[in-house]
């Protein structure tokens, strides 16, 4: 770890000021930026404590969605009940990520910037383009149980890990963004980036900018949804597969649904065309299988993670049967339901 | 009188454990301490060409940066820093001693400074070039060329090479009504004790150094630090009276402590090396096994044959192996018995012991072997091993001195509720979930090895007992207190243990199993030589009611010396050494264990697994673990339930988890960490049933086995084949991830 300076900012405008400089970051919740500052892979000389920042509300907007400030911390948005209400979704995908020491202390915000994970990403010793352009993916051909099969390159393989981020796709959350020269509004889906020649960029978000809220649409598929997380044990790792699904059912027939799927990709993966197939059929298994071939037809498999296409296939196909069956998947009860 | 010997009994450094009184390695706090920050290769063979020190030195608060070419002098002979426990054949590793590279992660420089964030700082800022030359870490790329292990060059040496063949088995395999022959693999794991390896060195004016170190053998690394230093044994002292878990990979002298002594003696000053959670990686790991197990039966399940070879890794220096092939013979009752064994030499560290080093890999092939002939055959598994159970050790044509195996199959079968079990895989479910239910056999040997017990009793009825033994964990301190307590006739509190200092009375490392018999026992010999000091003061007093009594003829109990025959002739142990003139006596004694060539010594066990699968997804969870384990008498039933849960729930993490990768391009490990490393979390852990059989042995005066190992024994194979018994898949490569369900 590098030694650096300390700020506190106590209003948005203070920290975007404080945050000016190459090599300056915002810190919350610190879950992944002091990780990685002490392998060695962040060395920022400036750090800008945003805690003070009076971003911790969750409230209602009008028209029906629900605006998260950018410091909720994990914990208190899964345990809000409104949250629990409306987006159990998102509740579900919080508790089944991380631990509860983690999730006490990681924001909204700092969730969805955490940066992508690759063995070689966080071991200074490997080349890795990601972390120093140009030299290389090593993950390709080397060690790749948990790299992504959806949207990878040639220059990087890494996934996104966050859960909390695959329920806010599914949603179709919008990421709030304030910089010194204005506001501005950004899609979940166009918040995370592909890695192709860039890989060293996880986000769009701009240097300058930080995030303050995560707005929360009006629908929430409170009534038939599911946060499948598939893992190599139980609690405490990163998903091989995971699958947050959303429906809208009337007499068997899917009448609206989102898809999106974690541990498979450089970010949250959704692909609105498997939606698409998704409505207008009866809620059956032929149906979820279409949706999930549609959703694997340009995956690609790296050796150790070749499994993840069939197993990502199985998961679409019973996360979409319990989100139609209105039993979403327990976090606490660790048997699949 | 066995007031506390084989009670429940809660540790009694429990409570200075969970409120921090307990000291560990890296929390020995003295003025001016520096801390020391290590710099690792991160190639895996060649040699460093250059190591460019200056900005790491430029860094304020930095003392000095230690290398190869700048460092305090250091033996030159491989003898001396072959450690108590090395390997017979190689060259012991030694930390900075010059610029060739065995193995990713070597140590190669050490940043020693006034704080440890500095030292981390600084230790990032060494540059260093390599010439790198061609490695090897991948052992099924080393498969053809492995090495037969050596013929045994000493007695060490002859316990863990292959035993002699018996019969000719690769007739009576070709000539068997049923012949099952599968190929098993376990990677390499690694021990991950929760506390970090970490040295504190602390240096006088003279020149003397006293050293808190992670270790299990305080005199073990004495002896190390003295050769490898060149000191006076009088000049070094190491103390480690608590351990946070080591499990095998603190029997040899790590390095931290050579780091952090060297730099004591380079900056005349205090220092402290802790590592880092991916350095530990470098420490020592279970070889990966390549395992072949054939079994030629009858059809009536008796055994005509079995054969084991197997290939375990080592590094390219030395040549660790221990017992992997003989356990097949050892276990079932075959005529025909064959053994191989090679080595497959790494770019890697040395392997080394990892709870119950070999049994685990090599009983997982066995028993997963079994389990499959079994399923040929058509036979229920208990009834196979029933079938071919042996009460002799056939590898040494021995009788067993106890083997209570048969009631473990019994009682296990029992509370697990075997009878019931549908032999059909796939045929018993839970809703969406395969039931399946497995079943294997555990074996690991009962050893006893000479020790040192002191104990000092003073007039107003309290004791110390010291020795130099460690406790890793696994309640030495309270079996010690509890075995005084009993064999001194004073209350346990009344009794102290002091343990892990290399000044007290000789013991070996913790480690085999061998320490809770070897000190209960020299506990047992040296409170004996107390009674007989006692008894001779006791018989001057006046009107003596012990005057004509022997040694046998008297027993201490209720802080009184007392006649066997008659309760009420007695003398109060104050009162016999106010009487004597004495505040104090002292006693020393050496007990060593007869050698018992006559007889085998091993502990058993029956361990029964229930899964749950999601057939479709393949996830596993194993939800009743029934563990039930002979091994003579229980010391203490507490501490014994939590050294035979742990065990399993480890057996559970190696069966599903457990898996060291190495990218072999870089011949680098990849998943350093635990986060990555998976072992078991609560979620993964339901039902443990641990069962105590009673098996009564004579080959110690407490009747005692040891138990630190049995327990992980065997859990792997019944959960591999409760695994098959639930989906129909059998996985012969552990661990058991989902992918190789559903594939």
């Amino acid at each position: 770890m590098i030694t650096f300076e300390y700020a506190r900012a106590s209003d948005v405008p203070e920290a975007l000021r404080l945050v000016a400089g190459d090599r300056a970051k915002f810190i919350a919740g610190g879950t992944n930026l002091v990780d990685l500052m002490k392998v060695d892979v962040e060395r920022p000389t400036k750090l800008v404590d945003i805690t003070r920042l009076p971003l911790s509300g969750v409230d209602r907007l009008q028209g029906g969605g629900v605006l998260v400030g950018a410091l909720v911390r994990n914990s208190d948005l899964a345990n809000h009940p409104l949250v629990q209400e409306r987006y159990p979704v998102l509740a579900s995908a919080i508790m089944a990520g991380a631990s509860g020491q983690l999730r006490n202390m990681a924001s909204t915000g700092g969730n969805v910037l955490q940066r992508t994970r690759c063995p070689y990403f966080y071991d200074t010793a490997t080349p890795c383009n990601k972390r120093v352009p140009g030299t290389g993916c090593s993950a390709i051909d080397g060690f790749n149980r948990n790299n992504g099969i959806l949207g990878t390159s040639a220059s990087c393989i890494a996934t996104h890990p966050s859960d909390m981020c695959v329920a806010l796709a599914m949603l179709g959350a919008i990421v709030h963004v304030s910089s010194l020269s204005g506001d501005r509004q950004i899609p979940m889906a166009d918040f995370h980036r592909l890695p192709g020649d860039t890989p060293n960029r996880d986000t769009n978000l701009e240097s300058g900018e930080i995030i303050t809220a995560v707005e929360l649409p009006a629908v929430g598929y409170a009534a038939n949804y599911t946060y499948l997380k598939i893992r190599d044990r139980m609690s405490y790792a990163f998903a091989l597969v995971s699958v947050a699904a959303g429906l809208i059912v009337e007499g068997g027939v899917i009448k609206d649904a989102r898809l999106a799927l974690g541990g498979v990709a450089h970010k949250p993966w959704r692909n609105p065309a498997a939606e698409v197939a998704l409505r207008g059929q009866p809620a059956n298994t032929a149906t979820f299988s279409g949706a999930a071939d549609l959703l694997l037809r340009d995956a690609k498999g790296y050796g150790h993670n070749t499994f993840k296409i069939d197993l990502a296939r199985r998961c679409i196909s019973r996360a979409l049967t319990q989100a139609a069956r209105g039993t979403p998947q327990s976090q606490s009860n660790k048997k699949i339901l | 009188m066995t007031t506390f010997i084989g009670a429940a009994t809660s540790r009694i450094d429990g409570v200075a454990k969970v409120t921090g009184a307990a000291k560990y390695s890296a929390e020995y706090n003295v003025p001016g301490l520096a801390y020391g920050s290590i710099v690792t290769s991160t190639i895996a063979k060649g040699h460093v060409t250059r190591i460019d020190s200056s900005a790491a030195r430029r860094v304020s608060g930095v003392y000095d940066v230690l290398t190869h070419d700048h460092r305090p002098s250091m033996a030159s002979t491989d003898k001396a820093y072959k450690d108590e426990v090395a390997p017979t054949t190689g060259s012991p590793y030694r930390p900075l001693y010059d610029n060739e590279i065995k193995f990713s992660g070597q140590p190669i420089a050490l940043v020693v400074a006034e704080t440890s964030e500095i030292a981390r700082y600084a230790a990032s800022l060494v540059e260093v070039e390599y010439k790198p030359e061609p490695h090897v870490t991948d052992i099924h790329q080393e498969r053809k060329s492995a090495i037969p292990v050596e013929t045994p060059s000493s007695p060490f040496d002859a316990h863990f090479t292959p035993p002699k063949m018996r019969g000719n088995p690769d007739e009576a395999l070709e000539q068997a009504q049923v012949l099952h022959v599968g190929e098993y693999f376990v990677p390499i794991e690694h021990h991950n004790p929760m506390e970090l390896f970490a040295a504190t060195v602390l240096y006088d004016q003279g020149g003397k150094l006293i050293v808190y170190d992670k270790t299990q053998g305080v005199q073990n690394v004495q002896r190390y630090v003295c050769s490898v230093l060149e000191m006076k044994p009088e000049d070094v002292r190491v103390i480690s009276p608590f351990v946070g878990g080591a499990f095998g990979v603190g029997l040899r002298p790590q390095f931290e402590v050579v780091l952090a002594s060297l730099a004591a003696r380079a900056l005349s000053r205090p220092v402290r090396v802790v590592l880092t959670r991916p350095q530990m990686y470098a420490l020592g790991y279970r070889p990966a096994a390549i395992q072949k197990v054939s079994i030629g039966a009858n059809r009536d399940g008796s055994l005509n044959a079995i054969t084991h070879s197997a290939i375990t890794a080592t590094s390219q220096y030395e040549q660790y192996f221990r017992q992997e092939t003989g356990w097949s013979g050892l276990l079932y009752k075959s005529a025909n018995a064959g053994y191989e064994h090679r080595l497959a030499q790494l770019d890697l560290p040395t392997s080394c012991d990892m709870r119950s080093p070999s049994a685990p890999t090599a009983i997982f092939s066995l028993e997963s072997a079994m389990d499959e002939l079994a399923i040929e055959l058509k036979m229920d598994p208990i009834a196979l091993r029933l079938r071919c159970y042996s009460d002799r050790d056939q590898n040494n044509n021995l009788p067993f001195s106890s083997k209570a195996l048969r009631e473990c199959y019994q009682k296990g079968a029992e509370a697990f509720g075997w009878s019931k079990r549908n032999p059909q895989p796939r045929s018993m479910r839970d809703g969406g979930d395969l039931v399946g239910w497995g079943m294997a056999t555990g074996i690991w040997e009962a050893l006893q090895v000479p020790i040192t017990v002191r104990i000092v009793l003073n007039a107003n009825g309290t004791a110390e007992i010291a020795c130099a033994t460690s406790d890793i964990g696994t309640g030495t301190y309270t079996i010690i207190a509890q075995v005084g307590a009993d064999t001194l006739g004073l209350p346990l509190e009344n009794v102290k243990v002091r343990l892990g200092d290399s000044t007290l009375p000789q013991s070996p490392v913790e480690g085999g199993s061998w320490i809770a018999t070897s000190v209960s026992n020299g506990v047992v010999t040296t409170s004996r030589a107390i009674s007989d000091q006692l008894l001779l003061l006791a018989k001057t007093m006046p009107g003596s009611p012990l005057a004509r009594l022997g040694p046998n003829d008297v027993v201490l109990a209720n802080r009184r010396l007392q006649s066997k025959a008659d309760a009420t002739r007695s003398v109060s142990i104050s009162d016999v050494m106010r009487s004597g003139g004495m505040n104090q006596i002292v006693q020393e004694k050496t007990t060593n264990p007869s050698e018992d060539t006559s007889r085998a010594h091993n502990t058993h066990s029956a361990v029964f697994a229930e899964v749950k699968v999601d057939e479709q997804l393949g996830v596993i969870r194993v939800t009743r673990v029934v563990s039930a384990v002979a091994v003579g008498r229980v010391l203490n039933k507490k501490t014994a339930h939590s050294q035979i849960m742990g065990s399993v729930v480890w057996g559970i993490g190696m069966a599903l988890q457990e898996e060291t990768v190495i990218d072999h391009k870089l011949g680098r490990i990849m998943n350093a960490n635990i986060a990555e490393y998976h072992v078991p979390v609560n979620a993964d852990i339901h039902d443990i049933n641990v069962i105590f059989v009673d098996e009564v042995d004579n080959s110690n005066p407490l009747g005692v086995k040891g138990l630190g190992e049995i327990g992980i024994v065997g859990v792997a194979p019944a959960i591999a084949n409760a695994v098959y018994h639930a989906t129909g898949k059998r996985v012969r490569n552990l661990p058991i991830t989902l992918d190789k369900v559903i594939a």
